[in-house]
């Protein structure tokens, strides 16, 4: 996609592609508010279980916090032109990424072997319907990230704005990935 | 390009204070206007998208509005054989012995494909899908949209939920039928109704295609507004429908992924067995083992939508007329600042007032009192653009044109259908009028009707800048005092049988007592709406005769106006200035300022003058 940016040096203050992916972060924000409003609203009603949340979940929590770790700093060794460490960082983030799916879906099944399905209660199905969503949204990311990859070792290395500012999003993008799923996992944690 | 004799004053202005982007030093321009398919479809130009917009609105609004007729015929002469719609309708009308009767089950189909269609495909991409695209880069000086691509999905997005929503209508079980709110249990459950198979599935398939729309359509117009303005174009000099369209934009990508968020409860619930909106519910005498959910919090999630979807359609017409008006009065708009606060104010309130739409779904009644309270405060901004506009005209040099008319029109219609929002504001008063055609009347004048006529100020005023021609005046007048009369004959009657109680959506009234004498007026209502729809097809004919036959635009800024889209060329070319991009050097109203008419936004201030307000 070609975005003009002709006249920008002068009324500028952020990159547009950028901050597009900033209002299209703040509409995932409203999804997932009216998920765990809703949530909120069904828990106060009759007929709620609480979940214990398979402790696999912890786990996953802190591998996306450290593909959050490895994205940054294959950011910052493009910066620096450090291109072998870039590409490999890349790498870790993207085996990183894997490990999250593959988690979160052993997760599911350890839940739904524990009794918890899709329709039997409320409770269950918003858990699968809001880390679904998530993972879904991850997907978005993980695409990008792939593309990322193809690039660093496709194109030649490059310090040009357009993928700096590309690798910007995807950095931007997987922070926001990972602050949310905090956020989903402390939100069914804690409010009960 | 304007050869050298036809240089106004503007484009020397342009050339010389404007500032060179070396936009046409690459060809861009070839690559999106060379061939059919790049120039009229897959178009990434925002003023072929701003029309493609415009015409499938214009078919949609032809579709939903002989939809309506046809359930105001069954409304007005419940009697009468409708045999003769037998070759349109098919088996939806249902003749025994010569005597044609409109199918029930289609009869609700109608109704809910009446509003699905006017208030998404009409009055949502039709209105603020138009208008942002042409004149979101025209005023604010930019060579195009920030992304031309996601502009372009924007559009073929809308398109493909319009293509399933068409398709639906064509099956045989029919479209969905339990109202343009889809609530559960009928949208929930493909066995509770006919229309709720197969019908409902595609209404949902189309409307989460037409949110993806929405929300890739915003995203360009809000990064654009905050990163794409010409120098000098700071946020208080730009024009009211820059504003409007800014902050509709802004609540479309905050609204709609929550009502995205029940439409993905909905499809889980239709096709994985979930109980998120069901409880406890009966079909043909069997329980079904759905337990644990409520509809109540489908509502909330469809409202937390809706209500800013009412203001996602007023506020892109709020902003037009805004225009219009100044223009066409030649004055300044009255309270500039007042404006854009109030736009704001409106957006804010908007998104906590949505339980109004439920007072009487059994929500807590002292949950009530607080979107009472906020629901009247909206009245404050309301008041004060009103009051604004009104003072806009005061003392100026009106030219009735057409589209001065429409934005007339408009100021009379937000005032009549905006007090009555007032009464159904109240949860009390709501007790009574709660799904009557009170609520209709209210409805359909403050957004229906009135967002119509800001469209077609819209239209009228702005069609030299999408078709170099203008459209027929004389038309356009007997097209106006049509819809004008005609829109509160149809309208000014239901407030009256609402107040008595009778309840909208209802098939037919033979078996209420209370409600028989009102067939006289419903058959006045449904003559009303008949002359009214003859009107429109009046402009639609109009609009398509002008295109090719319309009287040719020679100057480049017929009306004297002074925003940035009358400096461009009368021929549009991509990249919509032919050399530099203007400086802005004042606000977009100065009219009557200095001895002079109008003093274009291009112009730079002299010695010691005030620009700004």
């Amino acid at each position: 996609m070609e975005i003009l940016t002709v006249n920008s040096k002068d009324t500028l203050k952020f990159n547009p592609q950028l901050f597009g992916l900033w209002i299209g972060m703040a509409s995932i924000v409203m999804l997932f508010g009216a998920l765990t409003s809703a949530y909120i609203v069904k828990q106060g009603a009759s007929n709620w279980f609480n979940i214990k949340v398979p402790s696999i979940f912890y786990i996953s929590t802190g591998i996306i916090i450290v593909s959050s770790i490895t994205l940054h700093f294959a950011s910052v060794s493009y910066t620096k032109s450090l291109e072998s460490i870039y590409k490999i960082l890349l790498g870790a983030t993207f085996i990183l990424g894997l490990v999250f799916f593959v988690l979160q879906y052993k997760g599911w099944n350890m839940l739904f072997e524990s009794g918890v399905d899709l329709k039997s209660n409320v409770a269950g199905s918003f858990f699968y319907l809001i880390t679904g969503a998530h993972a879904l949204h991850l997907f978005g990311g993980m695409g990008a990230l792939v593309a990322t990859i193809i690039n660093a070792f496709v194109l030649r290395f490059g310090n040009d704005d357009k993928r700096k500012t590309r690798l910007e999003m995807l950095v931007h993008y997987w922070h926001f990935m990972g602050i949310l799923w905090i956020y989903l996992l402390g939100f069914i944690l804690f409010i009960k | 390009m304007a050869s050298v004799e036809t240089l106004t004053r503007e484009d020397v202005l342009i050339k010389e204070q404007g500032f060179n982007d070396h936009f046409h030093d690459h060809h861009h321009g070839d690559k999106y206007q060379t061939g059919f398919l790049g120039h009229y479809v897959f178009s990434m130009d925002h003023k072929v998208i701003a029309r493609q917009f415009l015409i499938t609105g214009i078919f949609w609004a032809v579709v939903g509005a002989a939809m309506s007729i046809i359930f105001r015929l069954q409304l007005g002469f419940p009697e009468e054989s409708m045999a003769w719609l037998k070759p349109l309708l098919g088996k939806w009308i249902e003749v025994t012995d010569g005597v044609g009767k409109l199918s029930p089950e289609f009869y609700y189909a109608l109704v809910t494909m009446h509003g699905t269609i006017l208030v998404f495909f009409v009055l949502t991409a039709g209105l603020s899908g138009t208008f942002s695209n042409l004149l979101i880069p025209l005023q604010l000086g930019a060579r195009d949209m920030a992304s031309p691509f996601l502009n372009m999905l924007s559009y073929w997005f809308f398109f493909m939920a319009g293509m399933v929503m068409l398709y639906s209508l064509f099956i045989s079980t029919g479209p969905f039928s339990g109202g343009w709110t889809a609530y559960p249990p009928l949208s929930a459950l493909p066995q509770a109704s006919q229309g709720s198979g197969s019908g409902m599935t595609l209404w949902l398939v189309s409307l989460t295609l037409f949110v993806v729309s929405v929300l890739l359509g915003g995203i360009n117009y809000i990064t654009t507004v905050l990163n794409l303005r010409t120098k000098g174009m700071s946020l208080f000099r730009m024009p009211l429908t820059i504003w409007a369209f800014f902050v509709t934009a802004v609540i479309g990508v905050l609204s709609f992924p929550v009502l995205a968020s029940g439409f993905f409860m909905l499809i889980f619930d239709r096709s994985l067995g979930t109980s998120f909106f069901l409880n406890e519910i009966f079909i043909g005498g069997q329980a079904l083992d759905r337990v644990g959910g409520s509809a109540i919090l489908y509502q909330h999630l469809f409202w937390f939508l809706g209500h800013p979807e009412v203001y996602i359609i007023i506020l892109p017409a709020m902003g037009i007329v805004s225009e219009v008006l100044s223009v066409h009065a030649r004055k300044p708009i009255f309270g500039y600042t007042a404006m854009i606060l109030s736009i704001l104010a409106i957006a804010f309130l908007s998104f906590i007032v949505w339980a109004h739409h439920m007072f009487m779904s059994g929500v807590n009644p002292f949950i009530s009192n607080f979107f009472v309270v906020f629901t009247l405060i909206i009245a404050v901004p309301s008041a004060i653009k009103v009051f604004n506009w009104i003072t806009t005209l005061y003392g100026g040099n009106i030219r009735l044109n057409t589209a001065m008319l429409y934005a007339i029109g408009f100021i009379s219609m937000f005032i009549s259908g905006g007090l009555t929002g007032i009464f159904l504001g109240n949860s009390a008063i709501d007790i009574q009028l709660h799904d009557t055609y009170f609520v209709v009347a209210h409805f359909h004048i403050v957004m229906g009707v009135a967002a119509f006529f800001g469209m077609f100020a819209g239209i009228y005023h702005w069609y030299p800048k999408m078709y170099s021609r203008f459209m027929d005046e004389t038309l356009g007048k007997v097209h106006f005092w049509l819809t004008m009369v005609g829109a509160y004959l149809v309208f000014w009657p239901m407030h009256y049988i609402g107040m008595a109680g009778v309840p909208r959506r209802y098939y037919s009234f033979d078996t209420f007592d209370a409600f028989k004498h009102f067939d006289t007026l419903n058959k006045f209502i449904t003559i009303a709406a008949i002359i009214v729809f003859i009107g429109q097809l009046i402009f639609v004919v109009n609009f398509f005769y002008s295109i090719w036959k319309g009287k040719k635009m020679t100057t480049q800024n017929p009306y004297g106006a002074t925003t940035l889209e009358w400096t461009t060329p009368i021929e549009p070319i991509h990249g919509n200035w032919p050399g530099n991009l203007p400086t802005v050097h004042r606000w977009a109203y100065d009219y009557n300022k200095d001895e002079r008419e109008f003093v274009t936004q291009v112009e730079p201030a002299k010695e010691g003058e005030v620009v700004d307000h």
